[in-house]
Protein backbone atom coordinates (compact mmCIF):
# COMPACT_ATOMS: atom_id res chain seq x y z
CA UNK A 1 0.00 0.00 0.00
CA UNK A 2 2.01 3.00 -0.99
CA UNK A 3 -0.29 5.73 0.41
CA UNK A 4 0.42 4.58 3.56
CA UNK A 5 4.39 5.12 3.17
CA UNK A 6 3.75 8.66 4.93
CA UNK A 7 1.40 7.91 7.87
CA UNK A 8 2.71 8.60 11.39
CA UNK A 9 1.33 9.23 14.30
CA UNK A 10 3.14 12.40 16.32
CA UNK A 11 5.04 11.13 19.26
CA UNK A 12 2.96 13.53 22.07
CA UNK A 13 0.37 11.48 21.14
CA UNK A 14 -0.41 8.80 23.46
CA UNK A 15 -1.73 5.35 22.08
CA UNK A 16 -3.15 3.36 24.55
CA UNK A 17 -5.81 0.77 24.95
CA UNK A 18 -6.98 -2.51 25.63
CA UNK A 19 -5.95 -5.12 22.97
CA UNK A 20 -7.61 -8.23 25.03
CA UNK A 21 -11.45 -8.19 25.12
CA UNK A 22 -12.09 -9.94 28.50
CA UNK A 23 -15.14 -12.70 27.79
CA UNK A 24 -17.31 -12.81 30.67
CA UNK A 25 -19.01 -10.35 33.33
CA UNK A 26 -17.96 -7.27 31.09
CA UNK A 27 -19.61 -7.12 28.18
CA UNK A 28 -21.27 -4.06 27.88
CA UNK A 29 -25.21 -5.56 27.70
CA UNK A 30 -24.65 -6.48 31.38
CA UNK A 31 -24.47 -2.55 32.44
CA UNK A 32 -27.91 -1.92 30.52
CA UNK A 33 -30.11 -4.71 31.83
CA UNK A 34 -31.74 -4.53 35.30
CA UNK A 35 -33.62 -7.57 35.35
CA UNK A 36 -31.55 -9.25 37.04
CA UNK A 37 -30.41 -7.69 39.82
CA UNK A 38 -31.27 -7.83 42.91
CA UNK A 39 -34.62 -5.69 43.67
CA UNK A 40 -32.97 -3.92 46.53
CA UNK A 41 -31.05 -2.34 43.92
CA UNK A 42 -33.15 -1.42 41.62
CA UNK A 43 -35.30 0.56 44.63
CA UNK A 44 -32.49 2.27 46.10
CA UNK A 45 -30.86 3.67 42.91
CA UNK A 46 -34.35 5.00 42.45
CA UNK A 47 -34.26 6.33 45.94
CA UNK A 48 -31.06 7.62 45.45
CA UNK A 49 -32.18 9.66 42.41
CA UNK A 50 -35.41 11.27 44.29
CA UNK A 51 -32.80 12.35 47.23
CA UNK A 52 -30.44 13.44 44.92
CA UNK A 53 -32.89 15.52 44.09
CA UNK A 54 -34.29 16.30 47.03
CA UNK A 55 -31.25 17.58 48.21
CA UNK A 56 -30.66 19.86 44.60
CA UNK A 57 -34.09 21.41 45.81
CA UNK A 58 -33.13 22.40 48.91
CA UNK A 59 -29.44 23.79 47.85
CA UNK A 60 -30.58 25.14 44.37
CA UNK A 61 -27.70 25.71 42.47
CA UNK A 62 -27.46 26.01 38.77
CA UNK A 63 -27.32 21.86 37.98
CA UNK A 64 -29.13 20.67 35.47
CA UNK A 65 -29.60 17.07 36.92
CA UNK A 66 -33.10 18.20 37.96
CA UNK A 67 -34.06 18.81 34.59
CA UNK A 68 -32.10 15.74 32.53
CA UNK A 69 -32.99 12.73 34.61
CA UNK A 70 -36.80 14.08 35.40
CA UNK A 71 -38.77 11.39 37.59
CA UNK A 72 -42.91 11.72 39.07
CA UNK A 73 -42.06 9.89 42.15
CA UNK A 74 -40.58 12.72 44.50
CA UNK A 75 -43.58 14.76 43.45
CA UNK A 76 -45.69 12.44 44.02
CA UNK A 77 -44.74 11.29 47.61
CA UNK A 78 -44.42 15.20 48.36
CA UNK A 79 -47.99 15.67 46.75
CA UNK A 80 -49.50 12.73 48.80
CA UNK A 81 -47.67 13.59 51.93
CA UNK A 82 -48.88 17.25 51.90
CA UNK A 83 -52.80 16.13 51.45
CA UNK A 84 -52.62 13.68 54.27
CA UNK A 85 -50.97 16.42 56.81
CA UNK A 86 -53.74 18.50 55.52
CA UNK A 87 -56.36 16.05 56.70
CA UNK A 88 -57.86 16.16 60.06
CA UNK A 89 -58.80 19.64 60.54
CA UNK A 90 -62.46 20.38 59.24
CA UNK A 91 -64.58 22.42 61.82
CA UNK A 92 -68.18 21.58 62.65
CA UNK A 93 -69.61 21.40 59.31
CA UNK A 94 -68.29 19.63 56.61
CA UNK A 95 -69.01 22.73 54.18
CA UNK A 96 -66.58 25.19 55.42
CA UNK A 97 -63.92 22.82 56.32
CA UNK A 98 -60.25 22.92 54.67
CA UNK A 99 -59.90 21.40 51.72
CA UNK A 100 -60.43 18.16 51.05
CA UNK A 101 -57.47 15.21 50.22
CA UNK A 102 -58.86 15.32 46.45
CA UNK A 103 -58.91 19.43 46.63
CA UNK A 104 -55.28 19.49 47.08
CA UNK A 105 -54.05 16.37 45.01
CA UNK A 106 -56.07 18.38 42.19
CA UNK A 107 -55.17 21.71 42.94
CA UNK A 108 -51.17 20.54 42.69
CA UNK A 109 -51.75 18.55 40.02
CA UNK A 110 -53.52 20.61 37.65
CA UNK A 111 -52.33 23.83 39.07
CA UNK A 112 -48.24 21.99 37.83
CA UNK A 113 -49.77 20.95 34.27
CA UNK A 114 -52.00 24.70 33.46
CA UNK A 115 -48.57 26.46 34.84
CA UNK A 116 -46.42 24.10 32.07
CA UNK A 117 -48.75 24.42 29.26
CA UNK A 118 -48.88 28.50 30.33
CA UNK A 119 -45.00 28.27 29.83
CA UNK A 120 -45.10 26.21 27.19
CA UNK A 121 -47.24 28.12 25.00
CA UNK A 122 -45.54 31.16 25.82
CA UNK A 123 -42.33 29.99 23.80
CA UNK A 124 -40.34 28.30 26.94
CA UNK A 125 -38.14 25.27 25.37
CA UNK A 126 -38.54 23.38 28.30
CA UNK A 127 -40.03 19.88 27.79
CA UNK A 128 -43.63 18.91 29.46
CA UNK A 129 -42.61 16.32 32.45
CA UNK A 130 -39.47 18.35 32.99
CA UNK A 131 -41.76 21.04 33.88
CA UNK A 132 -44.08 19.10 36.03
CA UNK A 133 -40.65 17.55 37.55
CA UNK A 134 -39.34 20.98 38.67
CA UNK A 135 -42.47 22.09 40.16
CA UNK A 136 -43.28 19.19 41.94
CA UNK A 137 -39.88 18.61 43.66
CA UNK A 138 -39.78 22.43 44.34
CA UNK A 139 -43.49 21.80 47.10
CA UNK A 140 -40.21 20.20 49.47
CA UNK A 141 -39.93 23.32 51.59
CA UNK A 142 -43.54 23.78 51.83
CA UNK A 143 -43.77 20.24 53.00
CA UNK A 144 -41.46 20.69 55.54
CA UNK A 145 -43.46 23.79 56.70
CA UNK A 146 -46.55 22.09 57.05
CA UNK A 147 -44.83 19.34 59.19
CA UNK A 148 -43.33 21.85 61.46
CA UNK A 149 -46.87 23.97 61.43
CA UNK A 150 -48.11 20.91 62.63
CA UNK A 151 -45.54 20.03 65.74
CA UNK A 152 -46.20 23.57 66.73
CA UNK A 153 -49.92 22.87 66.90
CA UNK A 154 -49.46 20.14 68.81
CA UNK A 155 -48.18 22.78 71.57
CA UNK A 156 -50.72 25.38 70.97
CA UNK A 157 -52.65 27.66 69.12
CA UNK A 158 -51.94 30.97 70.45
CA UNK A 159 -51.05 34.23 68.64
CA UNK A 160 -47.37 32.93 69.27
CA UNK A 161 -47.91 29.74 67.65
CA UNK A 162 -49.67 31.64 64.69
CA UNK A 163 -46.58 33.81 64.28
CA UNK A 164 -43.80 31.32 64.14
CA UNK A 165 -45.89 29.47 61.61
CA UNK A 166 -46.48 32.95 59.96
CA UNK A 167 -43.01 32.91 59.58
CA UNK A 168 -42.27 29.84 58.75
CA UNK A 169 -44.39 28.97 56.03
CA UNK A 170 -43.45 32.57 54.48
CA UNK A 171 -39.62 31.56 54.23
CA UNK A 172 -40.44 27.92 53.10
CA UNK A 173 -43.29 29.67 50.22
CA UNK A 174 -40.08 32.06 49.22
CA UNK A 175 -37.93 29.03 49.12
CA UNK A 176 -40.08 27.14 46.86
CA UNK A 177 -40.63 30.05 44.53
CA UNK A 178 -36.80 30.96 44.65
CA UNK A 179 -35.98 26.96 43.83
CA UNK A 180 -38.50 26.46 40.90
CA UNK A 181 -37.58 30.53 39.10
CA UNK A 182 -33.80 28.99 39.34
CA UNK A 183 -34.46 26.01 37.42
CA UNK A 184 -37.61 27.51 35.04
CA UNK A 185 -36.73 30.77 34.30
CA UNK A 186 -33.28 29.81 31.82
CA UNK A 187 -35.64 27.97 29.59
CA UNK A 188 -38.21 31.22 29.23
CA UNK A 189 -37.42 34.14 26.20
CA UNK A 190 -35.98 36.90 28.23
CA UNK A 191 -38.81 39.18 27.82
CA UNK A 192 -41.96 36.97 28.99
CA UNK A 193 -39.64 35.84 31.81
CA UNK A 194 -42.05 37.65 34.50
CA UNK A 195 -44.84 36.15 32.44
CA UNK A 196 -43.91 32.69 33.24
CA UNK A 197 -42.24 33.46 36.85
CA UNK A 198 -45.95 34.89 37.98
CA UNK A 199 -48.07 31.96 37.61
CA UNK A 200 -45.06 29.83 40.00
CA UNK A 201 -45.80 32.73 42.39
CA UNK A 202 -49.49 32.30 42.87
CA UNK A 203 -49.27 28.45 42.75
CA UNK A 204 -47.13 28.28 45.95
CA UNK A 205 -48.91 31.45 47.55
CA UNK A 206 -52.46 29.06 47.36
CA UNK A 207 -50.53 25.86 48.84
CA UNK A 208 -49.07 27.85 51.49
CA UNK A 209 -52.08 29.80 52.10
CA UNK A 210 -54.08 26.56 52.72
CA UNK A 211 -50.76 25.04 54.74
CA UNK A 212 -51.58 28.34 57.30
CA UNK A 213 -55.09 28.24 57.59
CA UNK A 214 -54.85 25.00 58.60
CA UNK A 215 -56.71 24.81 61.93
CA UNK A 216 -57.18 21.44 63.88
CA UNK A 217 -60.38 20.35 65.45
CA UNK B 1 -58.75 53.54 1.95
CA UNK B 2 -58.79 57.09 0.15
CA UNK B 3 -56.32 58.07 3.35
CA UNK B 4 -54.12 55.28 3.04
CA UNK B 5 -53.54 55.95 -0.75
CA UNK B 6 -52.82 59.50 0.03
CA UNK B 7 -50.20 58.18 2.40
CA UNK B 8 -48.41 55.64 -0.19
CA UNK B 9 -48.53 58.59 -2.70
CA UNK B 10 -46.98 61.01 -0.14
CA UNK B 11 -44.38 58.74 -0.27
CA UNK B 12 -44.19 58.40 -3.30
CA UNK B 13 -43.76 62.19 -4.06
CA UNK B 14 -40.90 62.42 -1.44
CA UNK B 15 -39.31 59.28 -3.16
CA UNK B 16 -39.66 60.91 -6.32
CA UNK B 17 -38.93 64.83 -5.65
CA UNK B 18 -35.66 63.04 -3.95
CA UNK B 19 -34.66 61.11 -6.95
CA UNK B 20 -35.40 64.39 -9.35
CA UNK B 21 -32.84 65.77 -6.81
CA UNK B 22 -30.38 63.33 -7.62
CA UNK B 23 -31.20 61.36 -10.73
CA UNK B 24 -27.66 59.30 -10.25
CA UNK B 25 -28.83 57.80 -6.98
CA UNK B 26 -29.33 54.05 -6.98
CA UNK B 27 -32.98 53.43 -5.52
CA UNK B 28 -34.44 50.64 -4.19
CA UNK B 29 -37.80 49.02 -5.48
CA UNK B 30 -39.55 47.90 -2.46
CA UNK B 31 -42.84 45.56 -2.93
CA UNK B 32 -46.05 46.97 -2.41
CA UNK B 33 -47.50 44.62 -0.05
CA UNK B 34 -44.95 45.32 1.94
CA UNK B 35 -46.16 48.83 2.52
CA UNK B 36 -49.58 47.67 4.31
CA UNK B 37 -47.73 45.90 7.53
CA UNK B 38 -44.68 48.53 7.45
CA UNK B 39 -47.80 51.05 7.72
CA UNK B 40 -49.78 49.57 10.39
CA UNK B 41 -46.59 49.53 12.40
CA UNK B 42 -45.91 52.88 12.01
CA UNK B 43 -49.31 53.53 13.26
CA UNK B 44 -48.23 52.09 16.01
CA UNK B 45 -45.91 54.45 16.94
CA UNK B 46 -47.89 57.42 16.17
CA UNK B 47 -50.41 57.75 18.66
CA UNK B 48 -51.60 61.43 17.07
CA UNK B 49 -53.24 58.85 14.19
CA UNK B 50 -55.47 57.15 16.50
CA UNK B 51 -58.08 59.59 15.42
CA UNK B 52 -58.17 58.41 11.95
CA UNK B 53 -58.34 55.34 13.35
CA UNK B 54 -61.49 55.62 14.96
CA UNK B 55 -63.23 57.43 12.28
CA UNK B 56 -61.76 54.82 9.31
CA UNK B 57 -63.66 51.94 11.17
CA UNK B 58 -64.05 50.31 7.78
CA UNK B 59 -60.46 50.12 7.04
CA UNK B 60 -58.79 49.10 9.60
CA UNK B 61 -61.50 46.75 10.13
CA UNK B 62 -60.53 45.43 6.92
CA UNK B 63 -56.99 45.36 7.86
CA UNK B 64 -57.66 44.20 10.60
CA UNK B 65 -59.04 40.95 9.55
CA UNK B 66 -57.05 40.51 6.84
CA UNK B 67 -53.78 40.64 9.30
CA UNK B 68 -55.69 38.29 11.82
CA UNK B 69 -56.41 35.98 8.72
CA UNK B 70 -52.27 35.62 8.10
CA UNK B 71 -51.49 35.19 11.76
CA UNK B 72 -53.97 32.45 12.46
CA UNK B 73 -52.57 29.95 9.68
CA UNK B 74 -52.07 26.95 11.41
CA UNK B 75 -54.76 24.49 11.63
CA UNK B 76 -56.78 24.43 15.10
CA UNK B 77 -55.65 21.12 16.24
CA UNK B 78 -51.73 21.85 16.50
CA UNK B 79 -50.10 23.28 19.15
CA UNK B 80 -48.74 26.40 17.35
CA UNK B 81 -52.10 27.64 16.55
CA UNK B 82 -52.36 28.01 20.24
CA UNK B 83 -49.14 29.65 20.70
CA UNK B 84 -50.66 32.55 18.73
CA UNK B 85 -52.77 33.70 21.63
CA UNK B 86 -49.74 33.63 23.97
CA UNK B 87 -47.89 36.35 21.49
CA UNK B 88 -47.06 38.73 24.16
CA UNK B 89 -44.13 40.20 26.11
CA UNK B 90 -44.47 41.47 29.92
CA UNK B 91 -44.89 44.87 28.87
CA UNK B 92 -47.75 44.94 26.63
CA UNK B 93 -49.49 42.72 29.06
CA UNK B 94 -48.67 45.58 31.42
CA UNK B 95 -49.04 48.09 28.97
CA UNK B 96 -53.22 46.73 28.64
CA UNK B 97 -53.42 46.55 32.21
CA UNK B 98 -52.71 49.95 32.67
CA UNK B 99 -54.82 50.88 29.95
CA UNK B 100 -57.69 49.05 31.78
CA UNK B 101 -57.52 50.51 35.23
CA UNK B 102 -56.74 54.40 33.70
CA UNK B 103 -59.18 54.81 30.60
CA UNK B 104 -58.44 57.46 28.56
CA UNK B 105 -61.41 59.41 27.39
CA UNK B 106 -62.20 58.94 23.34
CA UNK B 107 -59.75 56.51 22.93
CA UNK B 108 -60.74 52.47 22.41
CA UNK B 109 -59.22 49.99 24.77
CA UNK B 110 -59.19 47.29 21.61
CA UNK B 111 -58.11 49.76 18.76
CA UNK B 112 -55.03 51.12 21.45
CA UNK B 113 -53.66 48.25 23.11
CA UNK B 114 -55.18 44.95 21.65
CA UNK B 115 -54.01 46.24 17.91
CA UNK B 116 -55.50 42.51 16.16
CA UNK B 117 -53.02 40.72 19.03
CA UNK B 118 -55.67 39.54 21.24
CA UNK B 119 -53.89 37.16 24.24
CA UNK B 120 -55.43 34.57 26.41
CA UNK B 121 -52.68 35.25 28.98
CA UNK B 122 -54.30 38.15 30.46
CA UNK B 123 -58.03 36.98 31.30
CA UNK B 124 -56.57 33.56 31.73
CA UNK B 125 -54.61 34.44 34.77
CA UNK B 126 -56.48 37.73 35.77
CA UNK B 127 -59.44 35.89 36.69
CA UNK B 128 -57.11 33.02 38.48
CA UNK B 129 -55.77 35.92 40.79
CA UNK B 130 -59.74 37.15 41.06
CA UNK B 131 -60.67 33.93 42.55
CA UNK B 132 -57.78 33.36 45.07
CA UNK B 133 -57.94 36.79 45.87
CA UNK B 134 -61.45 37.31 46.97
CA UNK B 135 -61.66 33.83 48.74
CA UNK B 136 -58.02 34.85 50.54
CA UNK B 137 -59.67 38.36 51.18
CA UNK B 138 -63.38 37.31 52.21
CA UNK B 139 -61.62 34.73 54.58
CA UNK B 140 -59.58 37.28 56.06
CA UNK B 141 -62.44 39.93 56.55
CA UNK B 142 -64.51 37.42 58.20
CA UNK B 143 -61.48 36.41 60.17
CA UNK B 144 -61.05 39.88 61.77
CA UNK B 145 -64.83 40.46 61.87
CA UNK B 146 -65.51 37.84 64.41
CA UNK B 147 -61.99 38.11 65.73
CA UNK B 148 -63.50 38.65 69.57
CA UNK B 149 -66.42 36.59 69.99
CA UNK B 150 -66.26 33.64 72.56
CA UNK B 151 -68.13 31.27 69.96
CA UNK B 152 -66.24 31.97 66.65
CA UNK B 153 -63.83 29.42 65.56
CA UNK B 154 -62.46 30.42 62.63
CA UNK B 155 -62.74 27.92 59.30
CA UNK B 156 -60.79 28.08 55.92
CA UNK B 157 -64.13 28.20 54.01
CA UNK B 158 -61.91 26.42 51.16
CA UNK B 159 -65.41 25.54 49.78
CA UNK B 160 -66.29 29.18 48.43
CA UNK B 161 -62.59 29.00 46.02
CA UNK B 162 -65.00 27.02 44.11
CA UNK B 163 -67.99 28.71 43.97
CA UNK B 164 -65.96 31.90 42.90
CA UNK B 165 -64.20 30.17 40.07
CA UNK B 166 -67.07 29.06 38.82
CA UNK B 167 -68.62 32.42 38.78
CA UNK B 168 -65.82 34.44 37.62
CA UNK B 169 -65.02 32.19 34.80
CA UNK B 170 -68.49 32.13 33.34
CA UNK B 171 -68.84 35.96 33.75
CA UNK B 172 -65.59 36.09 31.84
CA UNK B 173 -66.18 33.53 28.97
CA UNK B 174 -69.76 33.02 28.23
CA UNK B 175 -70.71 36.47 28.61
CA UNK B 176 -68.24 37.57 26.45
CA UNK B 177 -69.62 34.69 24.17
CA UNK B 178 -73.22 36.33 24.59
CA UNK B 179 -72.41 39.77 23.35
CA UNK B 180 -70.97 38.16 20.34
CA UNK B 181 -73.37 35.99 19.46
CA UNK B 182 -75.57 38.95 20.05
CA UNK B 183 -73.83 41.45 17.95
CA UNK B 184 -72.91 39.09 15.20
CA UNK B 185 -76.60 38.78 15.17
CA UNK B 186 -77.39 42.64 14.44
CA UNK B 187 -74.27 42.73 12.60
CA UNK B 188 -76.27 40.69 9.95
CA UNK B 189 -79.33 43.20 10.18
CA UNK B 190 -77.61 46.52 10.25
CA UNK B 191 -74.36 47.60 8.68
CA UNK B 192 -71.75 48.17 11.13
CA UNK B 193 -68.62 49.83 11.10
CA UNK B 194 -66.37 48.75 14.24
CA UNK B 195 -66.81 44.74 14.77
CA UNK B 196 -65.18 42.83 17.03
CA UNK B 197 -64.15 39.02 17.32
CA UNK B 198 -64.81 37.07 20.02
CA UNK B 199 -61.15 36.83 21.27
CA UNK B 200 -61.00 40.84 21.22
CA UNK B 201 -64.26 40.60 23.56
CA UNK B 202 -62.77 38.29 26.06
CA UNK B 203 -59.78 40.12 26.05
CA UNK B 204 -61.28 43.43 26.78
CA UNK B 205 -63.45 41.64 29.85
CA UNK B 206 -60.89 39.68 31.23
CA UNK B 207 -58.46 42.78 31.14
CA UNK B 208 -61.35 45.04 32.63
CA UNK B 209 -61.67 42.49 35.39
CA UNK B 210 -58.47 43.85 36.79
CA UNK B 211 -59.25 46.65 38.86
CA UNK B 212 -61.27 44.19 40.75
CA UNK B 213 -58.10 42.55 42.17
CA UNK B 214 -56.56 45.65 44.30
CA UNK B 215 -60.48 46.44 45.41
CA UNK B 216 -61.06 42.85 46.77
CA UNK B 217 -58.10 43.64 48.89
CA UNK B 218 -59.39 46.87 49.97
CA UNK B 219 -62.48 45.06 51.10
CA UNK B 220 -60.92 43.97 53.99
CA UNK B 221 -61.76 47.05 55.76
CA UNK B 222 -64.61 46.14 57.76
CA UNK B 223 -66.37 49.47 57.02
CA UNK B 224 -69.61 49.14 55.00
CA UNK B 225 -69.34 53.14 53.55
CA UNK B 226 -65.78 52.09 52.58
CA UNK B 227 -66.57 48.89 50.68
CA UNK B 228 -69.53 50.39 48.64
CA UNK B 229 -67.73 53.66 47.73
CA UNK B 230 -65.08 51.52 46.36
CA UNK B 231 -67.87 49.46 43.96
CA UNK B 232 -68.96 52.60 42.54
CA UNK B 233 -65.08 53.57 41.68
CA UNK B 234 -63.99 50.46 40.27
CA UNK B 235 -67.21 49.86 38.71
CA UNK B 236 -66.93 53.72 37.22
CA UNK B 237 -63.17 52.61 35.75
CA UNK B 238 -63.78 49.48 34.53
CA UNK B 239 -67.11 50.30 33.02
CA UNK B 240 -66.14 53.13 31.51
CA UNK B 241 -63.33 50.66 29.25
CA UNK B 242 -66.16 48.69 28.64
CA UNK B 243 -68.65 51.70 27.21
CA UNK B 244 -66.06 53.14 25.65
CA UNK B 245 -65.31 49.89 23.75
CA UNK B 246 -68.75 49.00 23.07
CA UNK B 247 -70.33 52.15 21.93
CA UNK B 248 -68.83 52.25 18.63
CA UNK B 249 -70.03 48.79 18.19
CA UNK B 250 -73.74 49.59 18.39
CA UNK B 251 -74.32 53.40 17.75
CA UNK B 252 -75.05 52.93 14.21
CA UNK B 253 -78.36 50.68 15.08
CA UNK B 254 -81.70 51.18 16.56
CA UNK B 255 -80.99 53.79 19.64
CA UNK B 256 -83.21 51.80 21.94
CA UNK B 257 -81.11 48.64 21.05
CA UNK B 258 -77.91 50.11 21.69
CA UNK B 259 -78.55 51.97 24.98
CA UNK B 260 -80.61 48.55 26.39
CA UNK B 261 -76.95 46.37 25.25
CA UNK B 262 -74.77 49.13 27.05
CA UNK B 263 -76.84 49.04 29.78
CA UNK B 264 -77.07 45.16 30.34
CA UNK B 265 -73.00 45.32 30.03
CA UNK B 266 -73.22 47.72 32.81
CA UNK B 267 -75.56 46.25 34.84
CA UNK B 268 -73.77 42.44 34.74
CA UNK B 269 -70.65 43.62 35.57
CA UNK B 270 -71.96 45.78 38.76
CA UNK B 271 -74.14 42.75 39.74
CA UNK B 272 -70.51 40.61 39.64
CA UNK B 273 -68.99 43.45 41.60
CA UNK B 274 -71.87 43.49 44.22
CA UNK B 275 -72.69 39.76 44.31
CA UNK B 276 -69.07 39.07 45.26
CA UNK B 277 -69.03 41.53 48.06
CA UNK B 278 -72.11 40.17 49.20
CA UNK B 279 -71.82 36.67 49.53
CA UNK B 280 -67.59 36.34 50.33
CA UNK B 281 -67.63 39.07 52.52
CA UNK B 282 -70.04 39.59 55.57
CA UNK B 283 -70.92 42.11 56.98
CA UNK B 284 -69.24 44.06 59.65
CA UNK B 285 -71.31 44.20 62.60
CA UNK B 286 -73.28 47.89 63.55
CA UNK B 287 -70.41 49.54 65.84
CA UNK B 288 -73.36 51.16 68.64
CA UNK B 289 -75.18 47.71 69.88
CA UNK B 290 -78.56 47.93 70.52
CA UNK B 291 -79.26 47.99 74.03
CA UNK B 292 -80.29 44.78 75.77
CA UNK B 293 -81.65 45.34 79.20
CA UNK B 294 -81.21 42.18 81.00
CA UNK B 295 -84.36 41.46 82.62
CA UNK B 296 -83.47 39.82 85.63
CA UNK B 297 -85.43 41.34 87.82
CA UNK B 298 -88.28 40.19 86.14
CA UNK B 299 -91.40 41.55 88.86
CA UNK B 300 -89.88 44.86 88.65
CA UNK B 301 -90.36 45.18 85.24
CA UNK B 302 -93.71 43.64 84.82
CA UNK B 303 -94.66 45.97 87.59
CA UNK B 304 -93.06 49.12 85.63
CA UNK B 305 -94.77 48.50 82.24
CA UNK B 306 -98.39 48.65 84.16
Amino acid sequence: FPGLADVSIAQDIPVEGEITVPVGSQSPDEDYSTLDEPVKDTIMRDLKAVGKKFVHVMYPRKSSALLRDWDLWGPLVLCVSLALMLQGGSADSKDDGGPQFAEVFVIIWFGAVVITLNSKLLGGTISFFQSLCVLGYCVLPLTVAMLVCRLVLLAGAGTVSFIIRLIVVGAMFGWSTLASTAFLADSQPPNRKALVVYPIFLFYFVISWMILTFTPQ
Amino acid sequence: IACLVMYLFAEFDDAANLLAANPDATTISIDEPVEIPKNQHSRLQEPGREEDDELLGTDDSDKTELLAGQKKSAPFWTFEYYQTFFDVDTYQVLDRIKGSVFPVPGKNFVRLYIRSNPDLYGPFWICATLVFTIAVSGNLSNFFIHLGKPTYHYVPEFRKVSIAATTIYAYAWLVPLALWGFLMWRNSKVMNIVSYSFLEIVCVYGYSLFIYIPTAILWIIPQQVVRWVLVVFSLCLSGSVLVMTFWPAVRDDNRRIAVATVASILLLHALLAVGCLAYFFDAPELDIPAPIIPAHNGTTVITKSH
